[in-house]
Protein backbone atom coordinates (compact mmCIF):
# COMPACT_ATOMS: atom_id res chain seq x y z
CA UNK A 1 0.00 0.00 0.00
CA UNK A 2 1.25 3.32 -0.86
CA UNK A 3 1.62 5.27 1.93
CA UNK A 4 -0.54 8.82 2.66
CA UNK A 5 1.51 11.95 3.01
CA UNK A 6 0.28 14.76 5.48
CA UNK A 7 0.98 18.29 7.09
CA UNK A 8 2.59 17.64 10.36
CA UNK A 9 1.24 19.72 13.40
CA UNK A 10 2.67 21.32 16.41
CA UNK A 11 0.99 19.09 18.33
CA UNK A 12 1.54 15.46 16.74
CA UNK A 13 -1.57 15.15 14.65
CA UNK A 14 -1.22 15.19 10.90
CA UNK A 15 -3.79 17.02 8.64
CA UNK A 16 -4.55 14.95 5.18
CA UNK A 17 -5.74 18.37 3.74
CA UNK A 18 -4.52 22.01 4.33
CA UNK A 19 -7.20 24.20 4.51
CA UNK A 20 -7.40 28.13 5.14
CA UNK A 21 -10.56 28.86 6.71
CA UNK A 22 -12.18 31.65 6.64
CA UNK A 23 -14.14 32.55 9.79
CA UNK A 24 -16.70 34.82 10.80
CA UNK A 25 -17.62 34.98 14.81
CA UNK A 26 -20.89 36.93 14.28
CA UNK A 27 -23.41 36.93 10.99
CA UNK A 28 -22.62 40.32 10.53
CA UNK A 29 -19.04 39.23 9.12
CA UNK A 30 -20.03 36.11 7.19
CA UNK A 31 -21.06 38.17 3.52
CA UNK A 32 -17.17 39.10 4.12
CA UNK A 33 -15.96 36.11 5.02
CA UNK A 34 -17.52 34.77 1.66
CA UNK A 35 -16.12 37.71 -1.00
CA UNK A 36 -12.63 36.89 0.74
CA UNK A 37 -12.96 33.31 -0.13
CA UNK A 38 -14.67 33.61 -3.65
CA UNK A 39 -11.44 33.49 -6.06
CA UNK A 40 -9.50 31.21 -3.92
CA UNK A 41 -10.54 27.49 -5.27
CA UNK A 42 -13.49 25.88 -3.35
CA UNK A 43 -11.43 23.42 -1.03
CA UNK A 44 -8.60 25.39 -0.87
CA UNK A 45 -10.20 28.25 1.57
CA UNK A 46 -13.15 27.29 3.67
CA UNK A 47 -15.71 29.73 5.33
CA UNK A 48 -17.02 28.56 8.72
CA UNK A 49 -18.37 30.64 11.54
CA UNK A 50 -20.44 31.07 14.94
CA UNK A 51 -23.75 33.57 13.67
CA UNK A 52 -24.60 34.45 17.41
CA UNK A 53 -23.84 38.05 18.90
CA UNK A 54 -24.65 36.49 22.78
CA UNK A 55 -21.38 34.76 24.49
CA UNK A 56 -21.19 30.68 24.00
CA UNK A 57 -18.54 28.53 25.83
CA UNK A 58 -19.80 26.24 23.23
CA UNK A 59 -19.28 27.99 20.29
CA UNK A 60 -16.02 29.20 21.44
CA UNK A 61 -14.82 25.46 22.15
CA UNK A 62 -15.87 24.43 18.70
CA UNK A 63 -14.66 27.27 16.96
CA UNK A 64 -10.80 26.72 18.83
CA UNK A 65 -11.10 22.66 18.06
CA UNK A 66 -11.98 23.53 14.26
CA UNK A 67 -9.73 26.16 13.82
CA UNK A 68 -6.67 24.11 15.17
CA UNK A 69 -8.02 21.21 13.64
CA UNK A 70 -4.95 18.67 11.94
CA UNK A 71 -6.54 19.22 8.47
CA UNK A 72 -6.70 23.08 8.86
CA UNK A 73 -3.38 24.95 7.84
CA UNK A 74 -4.22 28.20 8.51
CA UNK A 75 -6.91 30.76 9.66
CA UNK A 76 -8.52 34.38 8.25
CA UNK A 77 -10.91 35.33 11.63
CA UNK A 78 -13.33 37.72 11.00
CA UNK A 79 -15.09 40.11 13.48
CA UNK A 80 -17.61 42.93 13.00
CA UNK A 81 -16.32 44.02 16.01
CA UNK A 82 -19.18 44.64 18.93
CA UNK A 83 -20.26 41.17 18.88
CA UNK A 84 -19.46 39.27 22.12
CA UNK A 85 -17.28 36.56 20.57
CA UNK A 86 -13.79 36.09 22.67
CA UNK A 87 -12.01 36.41 19.47
CA UNK A 88 -8.44 37.03 21.38
CA UNK A 89 -8.99 34.20 22.85
CA UNK A 90 -9.65 32.19 19.67
CA UNK A 91 -6.64 34.02 17.98
CA UNK A 92 -4.17 33.21 20.64
CA UNK A 93 -5.38 29.09 20.77
CA UNK A 94 -4.20 29.44 16.62
CA UNK A 95 -1.34 30.97 16.98
CA UNK A 96 -0.38 28.74 19.75
CA UNK A 97 -1.20 25.58 17.60
CA UNK A 98 1.53 26.77 15.47
CA UNK A 99 -0.96 28.02 12.52
CA UNK A 100 -0.61 31.59 11.08
CA UNK A 101 -3.53 33.56 12.37
CA UNK A 102 -4.71 36.69 11.39
CA UNK A 103 -7.59 38.61 12.79
CA UNK A 104 -9.57 41.47 10.84
CA UNK A 105 -12.08 43.95 12.41
CA UNK A 106 -14.28 45.41 9.73
CA UNK A 107 -15.37 48.65 11.78
CA UNK A 108 -11.29 49.24 12.49
CA UNK A 109 -9.90 48.46 8.86
CA UNK A 110 -12.75 50.71 7.63
CA UNK A 111 -15.72 48.53 6.20
CA UNK A 112 -16.70 45.74 3.76
CA UNK A 113 -14.66 46.64 1.07
CA UNK A 114 -11.36 46.79 3.09
CA UNK A 115 -11.77 44.14 4.84
CA UNK A 116 -12.29 42.27 1.86
CA UNK A 117 -9.15 43.68 0.30
CA UNK A 118 -7.24 42.60 3.48
CA UNK A 119 -8.67 39.29 4.06
CA UNK A 120 -7.92 38.15 0.35
CA UNK A 121 -4.41 39.76 0.55
CA UNK A 122 -3.61 38.04 3.63
CA UNK A 123 -5.47 34.34 1.80
CA UNK A 124 -3.53 34.29 -0.95
CA UNK A 125 -0.14 35.15 0.85
CA UNK A 126 -0.57 32.70 3.30
CA UNK A 127 -2.09 29.85 1.21
CA UNK A 128 1.06 29.80 -1.19
CA UNK A 129 3.14 29.73 2.39
CA UNK A 130 1.47 26.93 3.83
CA UNK A 131 1.02 25.28 0.54
CA UNK A 132 4.68 24.72 0.17
CA UNK A 133 5.44 23.21 3.55
CA UNK A 134 6.61 20.27 3.44
CA UNK A 135 4.59 16.98 3.87
CA UNK A 136 5.31 13.73 5.89
CA UNK A 137 4.15 9.85 6.06
CA UNK A 138 1.10 9.02 7.78
CA UNK A 139 0.37 6.06 9.25
CA UNK A 140 -3.42 4.35 9.32
CA UNK A 141 -2.86 4.44 13.02
CA UNK A 142 -3.00 7.93 13.14
CA UNK A 143 -5.98 8.48 11.17
CA UNK A 144 -9.30 9.70 12.92
CA UNK A 145 -12.92 8.56 11.16
CA UNK A 146 -16.06 9.64 11.98
CA UNK A 147 -19.05 8.00 11.12
CA UNK A 148 -23.12 9.04 10.54
CA UNK A 149 -25.80 8.35 8.70
CA UNK A 150 -28.34 10.68 7.08
CA UNK A 151 -31.55 10.34 4.84
CA UNK A 152 -31.63 6.52 6.38
CA UNK A 153 -34.21 4.31 4.92
CA UNK A 154 -34.36 0.63 5.73
CA UNK A 155 -31.38 -0.45 3.07
CA UNK A 156 -28.93 1.77 5.40
CA UNK A 157 -29.24 -0.84 8.15
CA UNK A 158 -29.34 -4.03 5.86
CA UNK A 159 -26.14 -2.62 3.22
CA UNK A 160 -23.90 0.66 4.12
CA UNK A 161 -24.17 0.56 7.91
CA UNK A 162 -23.23 -2.85 8.36
CA UNK A 163 -20.24 -1.85 5.54
CA UNK A 164 -19.28 0.98 7.61
CA UNK A 165 -19.16 -1.60 10.58
CA UNK A 166 -16.81 -3.65 8.96
CA UNK A 167 -14.41 -0.88 8.24
CA UNK A 168 -14.57 0.66 11.17
CA UNK A 169 -13.55 -2.83 12.54
CA UNK A 170 -10.45 -2.96 10.16
CA UNK A 171 -9.76 0.70 11.00
CA UNK A 172 -9.43 -0.16 14.94
CA UNK A 173 -7.83 -3.16 14.55
CA UNK A 174 -4.87 -1.08 13.06
CA UNK A 175 -4.97 1.18 15.74
CA UNK A 176 -7.11 4.33 14.10
CA UNK A 177 -9.72 6.16 16.38
CA UNK A 178 -13.01 5.66 15.10
CA UNK A 179 -16.07 7.52 16.52
CA UNK A 180 -19.55 6.88 16.09
CA UNK A 181 -22.44 9.27 17.36
CA UNK A 182 -25.45 9.82 17.93
CA UNK A 183 -26.96 8.69 21.10
CA UNK A 184 -30.56 9.58 19.48
CA UNK A 185 -30.20 7.70 16.69
CA UNK A 186 -29.15 4.86 19.34
CA UNK A 187 -32.80 5.17 21.06
CA UNK A 188 -33.22 1.04 21.49
CA UNK A 189 -29.82 -0.19 21.35
CA UNK A 190 -28.34 1.10 24.63
CA UNK A 191 -28.48 -2.43 26.70
CA UNK A 192 -26.75 -4.36 23.67
CA UNK A 193 -24.39 -1.77 23.31
CA UNK A 194 -23.34 -1.41 26.94
CA UNK A 195 -22.35 -4.90 26.87
CA UNK A 196 -19.45 -3.80 24.80
CA UNK A 197 -18.22 -1.34 26.69
CA UNK A 198 -14.31 -1.70 27.33
CA UNK A 199 -14.45 -1.20 31.20
CA UNK A 200 -16.90 -1.43 33.97
CA UNK A 201 -17.70 2.19 34.24
CA UNK A 202 -18.35 3.03 30.94
CA UNK A 203 -21.25 0.45 30.87
CA UNK A 204 -23.83 2.72 33.05
CA UNK A 205 -22.42 5.45 31.06
CA UNK A 206 -23.66 4.36 27.87
CA UNK A 207 -26.83 3.67 29.15
CA UNK A 208 -27.18 6.68 30.72
CA UNK A 209 -25.88 8.71 27.80
CA UNK A 210 -28.93 7.65 25.36
CA UNK A 211 -31.50 7.60 28.64
CA UNK A 212 -30.53 11.67 28.26
CA UNK A 213 -30.81 11.60 24.61
CA UNK A 214 -34.10 9.92 24.80
CA UNK A 215 -35.48 12.31 27.36
CA UNK A 216 -34.28 15.59 25.61
CA UNK A 217 -35.69 14.45 22.41
CA UNK A 218 -39.08 13.18 24.16
CA UNK A 219 -38.96 17.22 25.81
CA UNK A 220 -38.26 18.59 22.16
CA UNK A 221 -41.35 16.56 20.93
CA UNK A 222 -40.20 15.00 17.73
CA UNK A 223 -37.39 12.31 17.75
CA UNK A 224 -34.94 11.67 15.69
CA UNK A 225 -36.87 10.42 12.81
CA UNK A 226 -38.00 12.10 9.18
CA UNK A 227 -41.00 11.64 6.99
CA UNK A 228 -38.75 10.38 4.26
CA UNK A 229 -37.08 7.50 6.79
CA UNK A 230 -40.64 6.38 6.96
CA UNK A 231 -41.36 6.42 3.29
CA UNK A 232 -38.55 4.51 3.15
CA UNK A 233 -39.72 1.55 5.19
CA UNK A 234 -38.49 2.46 8.55
CA UNK A 235 -41.42 2.50 11.50
CA UNK A 236 -39.58 3.24 14.77
CA UNK A 237 -36.90 5.07 16.38
CA UNK A 238 -35.67 1.38 17.98
CA UNK A 239 -35.91 0.47 13.76
CA UNK A 240 -33.34 3.10 13.15
CA UNK A 241 -31.18 3.15 15.77
CA UNK A 242 -30.30 -0.72 15.38
CA UNK A 243 -29.47 0.34 11.63
CA UNK A 244 -27.61 3.29 12.67
CA UNK A 245 -25.75 1.28 15.57
CA UNK A 246 -24.72 -1.37 12.76
CA UNK A 247 -22.29 1.11 11.79
CA UNK A 248 -20.19 0.83 14.93
CA UNK A 249 -19.12 -2.02 14.42
CA UNK A 250 -18.25 -5.14 16.73
CA UNK A 251 -15.05 -3.67 18.55
CA UNK A 252 -15.09 -2.61 22.43
CA UNK A 253 -16.17 1.18 22.91
CA UNK A 254 -13.30 2.30 24.26
CA UNK A 255 -14.74 5.84 25.92
CA UNK A 256 -17.05 8.25 25.22
CA UNK A 257 -16.16 11.88 23.89
CA UNK A 258 -17.95 14.83 23.55
CA UNK A 259 -17.71 17.33 20.76
CA UNK A 260 -14.68 19.95 20.80
CA UNK A 261 -12.26 17.01 22.53
CA UNK A 262 -10.24 14.03 21.09
CA UNK A 263 -9.60 11.10 21.97
CA UNK A 264 -6.63 9.95 24.49
CA UNK A 265 -5.50 6.93 22.16
CA UNK A 266 -6.76 5.11 19.05
CA UNK A 267 -9.80 3.15 19.18
CA UNK A 268 -13.39 3.01 19.26
CA UNK A 269 -15.64 6.00 20.61
CA UNK A 270 -19.14 7.08 21.27
CA UNK A 271 -19.81 10.93 20.92
CA UNK A 272 -22.32 11.91 23.07
CA UNK A 273 -24.14 15.06 21.90
CA UNK A 274 -27.00 15.38 24.04
CA UNK A 275 -25.90 18.52 26.29
CA UNK A 276 -26.26 17.47 29.99
CA UNK A 277 -29.28 19.07 32.11
CA UNK A 278 -32.26 20.49 30.86
CA UNK A 279 -33.48 20.86 27.39
CA UNK A 280 -32.05 24.56 26.35
CA UNK A 281 -31.33 26.44 22.87
CA UNK A 282 -33.68 23.42 20.90
CA UNK A 283 -32.82 20.11 19.03
CA UNK A 284 -29.19 18.97 19.99
CA UNK A 285 -28.41 18.53 16.10
CA UNK A 286 -30.14 20.71 14.05
CA UNK A 287 -28.91 18.29 10.65
CA UNK A 288 -26.66 16.30 9.19
CA UNK A 289 -24.15 18.87 8.95
CA UNK A 290 -24.18 20.05 12.60
CA UNK A 291 -22.96 15.98 13.23
CA UNK A 292 -20.34 15.83 10.71
CA UNK A 293 -19.13 19.38 11.97
CA UNK A 294 -19.20 18.01 15.80
CA UNK A 295 -16.72 14.30 14.39
CA UNK A 296 -15.17 16.95 13.24
CA UNK A 297 -14.59 19.01 15.91
CA UNK A 298 -13.40 15.26 17.84
CA UNK A 299 -10.26 15.68 15.19
CA UNK A 300 -12.31 13.25 12.43
CA UNK A 301 -9.73 13.55 9.64
CA UNK A 302 -12.85 11.81 7.14
CA UNK A 303 -16.52 11.25 7.76
CA UNK A 304 -18.06 8.35 6.53
CA UNK A 305 -21.66 8.96 5.02
CA UNK A 306 -24.03 5.92 4.73
CA UNK A 307 -27.17 7.42 3.15
CA UNK A 308 -30.25 5.38 1.83
CA UNK A 309 -32.40 8.48 0.01
CA UNK A 310 -29.48 9.87 -0.88
CA UNK A 311 -27.84 12.71 0.48
CA UNK A 312 -25.40 15.01 -1.04
CA UNK A 313 -23.67 16.91 1.61
CA UNK A 314 -19.97 17.18 2.05
CA UNK A 315 -17.99 19.48 4.68
CA UNK A 316 -16.10 22.26 5.70
CA UNK A 317 -12.50 21.24 6.86
CA UNK A 318 -12.55 17.24 6.58
CA UNK A 319 -13.78 15.04 3.62
CA UNK A 320 -16.73 13.25 3.47
CA UNK A 321 -17.18 9.86 2.10
CA UNK A 322 -20.29 8.62 0.94
CA UNK A 323 -21.68 5.33 1.07
CA UNK A 324 -24.95 4.36 -0.82
CA UNK A 325 -26.70 1.71 0.57
CA UNK A 326 -29.77 1.79 -1.72
CA UNK A 327 -29.29 0.60 -4.95
CA UNK A 328 -32.01 2.37 -6.72
CA UNK A 329 -30.43 5.57 -5.02
CA UNK A 330 -27.25 4.99 -6.49
CA UNK A 331 -28.29 4.64 -9.93
CA UNK A 332 -30.65 7.79 -10.04
CA UNK A 333 -27.64 9.76 -8.05
CA UNK A 334 -24.45 7.94 -8.66
CA UNK A 335 -22.25 11.53 -9.46
CA UNK A 336 -22.49 12.24 -5.94
CA UNK A 337 -21.82 8.69 -4.43
CA UNK A 338 -18.36 7.56 -3.43
CA UNK A 339 -18.73 3.61 -2.77
CA UNK A 340 -21.87 1.44 -4.22
CA UNK A 341 -22.82 -0.78 -1.15
CA UNK A 342 -26.47 -1.22 -2.44
CA UNK A 343 -24.82 -3.92 -4.58
CA UNK A 344 -24.39 -6.54 -1.24
CA UNK A 345 -28.62 -6.56 -2.07
CA UNK A 346 -28.23 -7.59 -5.47
CA UNK A 347 -25.74 -10.11 -4.52
CA UNK A 348 -22.76 -8.64 -6.53
CA UNK A 349 -20.64 -8.21 -3.25
CA UNK A 350 -20.52 -9.00 0.39
CA UNK A 351 -20.41 -6.66 3.29
CA UNK A 352 -16.60 -7.47 3.42
CA UNK A 353 -16.01 -6.28 0.03
CA UNK A 354 -17.66 -2.95 0.88
CA UNK A 355 -16.23 -2.13 4.37
CA UNK A 356 -12.34 -3.16 2.44
CA UNK A 357 -13.78 -0.95 -0.18
CA UNK A 358 -14.59 1.82 2.46
CA UNK A 359 -11.36 1.80 4.10
CA UNK A 360 -8.98 1.66 0.79
CA UNK A 361 -10.85 4.77 -0.09
CA UNK A 362 -10.12 6.41 3.12
CA UNK A 363 -6.69 5.75 2.93
CA UNK A 364 -6.38 7.27 -0.43
CA UNK A 365 -7.58 10.52 0.55
CA UNK A 366 -4.34 10.78 2.25
CA UNK A 367 -2.78 10.15 -1.46
CA UNK A 368 -3.88 13.29 -3.15
CA UNK A 369 -8.00 11.79 -3.45
CA UNK A 370 -10.68 13.64 -3.56
CA UNK A 371 -14.29 12.66 -2.28
CA UNK A 372 -17.13 13.00 -4.76
CA UNK A 373 -18.55 15.66 -2.35
CA UNK A 374 -15.00 17.51 -2.50
CA UNK A 375 -15.19 17.48 -6.68
CA UNK A 376 -18.94 18.94 -6.70
CA UNK A 377 -17.76 22.02 -4.44
CA UNK A 378 -19.59 21.22 -1.03
CA UNK A 379 -18.11 22.56 1.80
CA UNK A 380 -21.19 22.33 4.14
CA UNK A 381 -21.05 23.80 7.84
CA UNK A 382 -23.57 24.97 10.75
CA UNK A 383 -23.09 26.09 13.90
CA UNK A 384 -25.40 26.53 16.60
CA UNK A 385 -26.38 27.32 20.19
CA UNK A 386 -25.75 24.71 22.47
CA UNK A 387 -24.49 24.03 25.97
CA UNK A 388 -21.02 22.94 26.39
CA UNK A 389 -19.76 19.77 27.13
CA UNK A 390 -17.79 19.43 30.84
CA UNK A 391 -14.32 19.93 30.54
CA UNK A 392 -13.52 16.23 32.08
CA UNK A 393 -15.85 14.29 31.27
CA UNK A 394 -14.50 11.41 33.14
CA UNK A 395 -15.22 8.02 30.70
CA UNK A 396 -12.35 7.25 29.15
CA UNK A 397 -10.06 4.40 30.54
CA UNK A 398 -7.18 6.21 29.87
CA UNK B 1 -28.63 -12.79 7.25
CA UNK B 2 -30.75 -15.61 7.15
CA UNK B 3 -32.99 -16.58 3.82
CA UNK B 4 -35.77 -18.81 4.11
CA UNK B 5 -36.40 -20.99 0.87
CA UNK B 6 -39.53 -21.16 2.07
CA UNK B 7 -39.96 -17.48 1.76
CA UNK B 8 -39.80 -15.59 -2.03
CA UNK B 9 -36.41 -14.16 -3.24
CA UNK B 10 -37.78 -10.68 -3.09
CA UNK B 11 -37.69 -11.09 0.81
CA UNK B 12 -35.25 -11.38 3.20
CA UNK B 13 -35.16 -12.23 6.71
CA UNK B 14 -32.08 -10.07 8.85
CA UNK B 15 -31.72 -13.20 11.54
CA UNK B 16 -33.43 -15.88 13.51
CA UNK B 17 -36.14 -15.36 15.20
CA UNK B 18 -37.22 -12.12 13.42
CA UNK B 19 -41.48 -12.08 13.11
CA UNK B 20 -40.92 -9.91 9.87
CA UNK B 21 -38.69 -9.78 6.78
CA UNK B 22 -37.69 -6.97 4.58
CA UNK B 23 -38.09 -6.65 0.76
CA UNK B 24 -35.19 -6.22 -1.31
CA UNK B 25 -36.96 -5.81 -4.61
CA UNK B 26 -40.77 -4.12 -5.46
CA UNK B 27 -43.80 -6.57 -5.26
CA UNK B 28 -46.56 -5.01 -6.75
CA UNK B 29 -50.60 -5.36 -5.46
CA UNK B 30 -52.22 -8.63 -5.95
CA UNK B 31 -48.81 -10.70 -6.45
CA UNK B 32 -49.38 -13.96 -4.55
CA UNK B 33 -46.12 -14.77 -3.25
CA UNK B 34 -44.25 -17.65 -0.56
CA UNK B 35 -43.75 -17.04 2.92
CA UNK B 36 -42.41 -18.81 5.56
CA UNK B 37 -44.08 -21.99 2.99
CA UNK B 38 -47.38 -20.55 2.56
CA UNK B 39 -48.93 -18.30 -0.29
CA UNK B 40 -50.12 -14.96 0.48
CA UNK B 41 -51.58 -12.36 -1.99
CA UNK B 42 -49.94 -9.04 -1.33
CA UNK B 43 -52.77 -6.58 -1.03
CA UNK B 44 -50.50 -3.00 -2.05
CA UNK B 45 -47.45 -2.49 -3.78
CA UNK B 46 -44.39 -2.51 -1.27
CA UNK B 47 -40.94 -0.83 -2.12
CA UNK B 48 -37.64 -1.87 -1.26
CA UNK B 49 -37.15 -1.66 2.57
CA UNK B 50 -40.36 -2.22 4.08
CA UNK B 51 -41.35 -4.93 6.00
CA UNK B 52 -43.94 -7.97 5.91
CA UNK B 53 -45.03 -9.83 9.18
CA UNK B 54 -43.62 -13.73 8.23
CA UNK B 55 -45.71 -14.94 10.93
CA UNK B 56 -48.92 -14.43 12.92
CA UNK B 57 -48.29 -11.36 15.37
CA UNK B 58 -51.16 -10.50 17.88
CA UNK B 59 -51.49 -7.63 19.26
CA UNK B 60 -48.83 -6.12 22.04
CA UNK B 61 -46.36 -8.81 20.75
CA UNK B 62 -42.42 -7.21 19.73
CA UNK B 63 -41.90 -6.99 16.37
CA UNK B 64 -38.42 -8.25 16.29
CA UNK B 65 -36.12 -7.28 13.57
CA UNK B 66 -31.91 -7.44 13.42
CA UNK B 67 -32.69 -10.12 16.37
CA UNK B 68 -33.97 -7.45 18.40
CA UNK B 69 -37.72 -5.74 18.96
CA UNK B 70 -38.03 -2.67 17.14
CA UNK B 71 -41.32 -1.58 19.01
CA UNK B 72 -44.78 -4.01 19.43
CA UNK B 73 -48.01 -4.73 17.11
CA UNK B 74 -50.82 -2.07 17.57
CA UNK B 75 -53.12 -4.35 16.30
CA UNK B 76 -53.09 -8.07 15.62
CA UNK B 77 -51.09 -8.97 12.04
CA UNK B 78 -51.72 -11.63 9.82
CA UNK B 79 -48.82 -13.48 8.06
CA UNK B 80 -48.01 -11.22 4.83
CA UNK B 81 -49.49 -7.65 6.09
CA UNK B 82 -47.39 -4.61 5.33
CA UNK B 83 -45.78 -4.13 9.24
CA UNK B 84 -45.41 -0.48 9.19
CA UNK B 85 -46.19 2.96 11.42
CA UNK B 86 -49.99 1.82 11.19
CA UNK B 87 -49.58 -1.03 13.28
CA UNK B 88 -46.31 -1.16 14.85
CA UNK B 89 -45.37 1.21 17.67
CA UNK B 90 -42.22 2.39 19.35
CA UNK B 91 -41.60 2.15 22.85
CA UNK B 92 -39.64 5.18 22.76
CA UNK B 93 -40.44 8.39 20.81
CA UNK B 94 -44.11 8.13 19.08
CA UNK B 95 -43.03 8.69 15.14
CA UNK B 96 -45.05 11.85 13.60
CA UNK B 97 -46.14 10.84 10.13
CA UNK B 98 -46.62 14.34 8.27
CA UNK B 99 -47.94 13.21 5.52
Amino acid sequence: MTAMMAWPRKDGRKGIRNVVLVAYLVECAHHVCKQIARPFPDGDVQVVGFSGCFPSDYGQDMMAALCTHPNVGAVQLVSLGCENFKKGQLAEAIRASGRPVNVITIQDVGGTGAAIKAGRDWVQQTQSEIMALPKVEMEVSELVIGTICGGSDATSGITGNPAAGVAFDMLVQEGATCIFEETGELIGCEHVMADRAANADLRPAIIASVDKAAKYYAAMGYGSFSNGNATGGLSTIEEKSLGAYAKSGQSKIAGILRPAQTAPSGGLYLLDVVPDGPPKYGYPNINDTAEIIELISCGAHAVIFVTGRGSVVGSAISPVLKVCANPETYTRMSGDMDVNAGRVLEGGATLQDVGTEIVERLVSLGQGQKTASEDLGHAEFVLTYKSAAPKEPGCHPN
Amino acid sequence: MTEHSKNDHRILVLADGDNVAVIKATILAGECIRLRGHDVVVPQTLGLGHKLAVENIPAGRDIVKYGFPIGFAATDIPLGTHVHVHNLSSRYTQVEVME
